[in-house]
């Protein structure tokens, strides 16, 4: 049955809709759990706050184990909805500098956006320096197109890689979650005694 | 600062926040087949920017002319839209839960506020940056991508938090 527009049973007149309402929904739901606040999820990083962790966890098992079952039902064809491409070395580079970006700037684009909603002027220069990013990004292609473009390896998922069944991962990213949980807490209370200004 | 800190800001269970997007993630693929994203909107606000203002630039740049389509505006696409969605739902929690204010700097204890924006800027150009050899930002490669079992979506992913621990130690006055 799923998913529906590519499988015409909402025709894609209704696209960009559905695309306010679902962004509308992914917003109210990152601002509602505080990420529209540079301080929380910086603390991710420093151990005095790790609602990043629990909300981004929590997040992608529940996700992780409802596609599985959706497939399982026969609601959605796997087959049919679309999967990041993988170009090795150019997304390690990128997860390294987006790394260090998140460290210096306290957001993400999406958290950045909440955050200028509810005014935060650091969000909004956040997201100014992602349109020059982007732009020095764009101007200076030329020098690294090759890099940009290799590791090539298709569409592929983790058990396209590894051989191993997708119920398996979700599994290993459910236990990893839990135990994840339960350490991050424990550091979580012996940080937050040390830090008298800030309320959680 | 101090101020605002004295009274707990409300926020959702971070466990059923969770929830709520990991549902919200199943959702989109259910009806769009496809998922969530943040950093694709900006791309298209440069690529708009650019062929607004040098087009013949825009066209010949072997980028910029992979997201100009032939007879639409760049700004005319699915990420667009719901980026505006997702500045209009941040607004709606925060007038709901009263953190609408006018515009102000939230900064670490040991900074000030103009060293907050210099590294809030130099911190997005990164991320920005990064975003492109990533193909894509936290919400479209590492949450979305690792939701659906993406291999590129989980290198990401641990690239990012990876990267971010290993560094944290250098910028710990910004925010401890």
């Amino acid at each position: 049955m799923g998913p529906l527009i590519p499988n015409d049973i909402i025709t894609g007149d209704w696209n960009f809709v559905i695309a306010i309402l679902i962004g509308i929904a992914f917003g109210f739901i990152l601002e509602a759990s505080g990420f529209s606040s540079s301080r929380n999820l910086a603390g991710v990083f420093y151990g005095y706050n790790f609602v990043v962790l629990r909300v981004f966890f929590t997040a992608v098992i529940v996700a992780m184990v409802g596609l599985l079952y959706f497939d399982y039902f026969g609601w959605l064809d796997l087959s049919k909805i679309f999967i990041l491409p993988t170009f090795l070395s150019p997304m390690i580079l990128g997860g390294v500098i987006m790394g260090v970006g998140f460290v210096m700037g306290g957001f993400c684009p999406g958290t950045s956006f909440t955050g200028i909603a509810i005014g935060k002027t650091d969000a909004l220069f956040f997201a100014i320096g992602l349109f020059l990013g982007i732009f020095i990004f764009g101007e200076a292609y030329p020098y690294f197109a090759n890099f940009y473009n290799s590791g090539n390896m298709g569409n592929v998922t983790l058990t396209d890689v590894t051989g191993i069944a997708a119920p398996w991962f979700a599994l290993g990213f459910t236990v990893i979650a839990l135990a994840a949980f339960w350490v991050t807490a424990e550091i979580e209370k012996k940080v937050r005694k040390n830090m008298k200004e800030y309320k959680f | 600062m101090n101020k605002n800190n004295n009274k707990r800001p409300h926020y959702l269970n971070p466990y059923f926040g969770g929830v709520l997007l990991g549902l919200l993630v199943i959702a989109t693929f259910y009806i769009t087949g496809r998922g969530l994203g943040a950093s694709g909107a900006v791309k298209s606000t440069v690529v708009e920017t650019v062929e607004t203002l040098a087009p013949q630039h825009a066209e010949s740049s072997p980028y910029y002319s992979k997201y100009i389509p032939k007879d639409t505006s760049p700004m005319n696409n699915w990420l667009v839209f719901e980026s505006f969605g997702v500045l209009l739902g941040g607004l709606l929690s925060g007038v709901i839960y009263g953190r609408v204010k006018k515009f102000r700097v939230e900064h670490g204890a040991h900074t000030t506020s103009a060293k907050r924006l210099v590294f809030a800027v130099l911190g997005g150009v990164l991320f920005g940056f990064g975003s492109q050899f990533g193909r894509g930002c936290t919400s479209g490669a590492a949450l979305v991508g690792s939701a659906s079992f993406s291999f590129g979506g989980v290198i990401v992913l641990i690239s990012i938090f990876g990267t971010g621990y290993a560094v944290a130690y250098f910028f710990r006055k910004l925010w401890i």
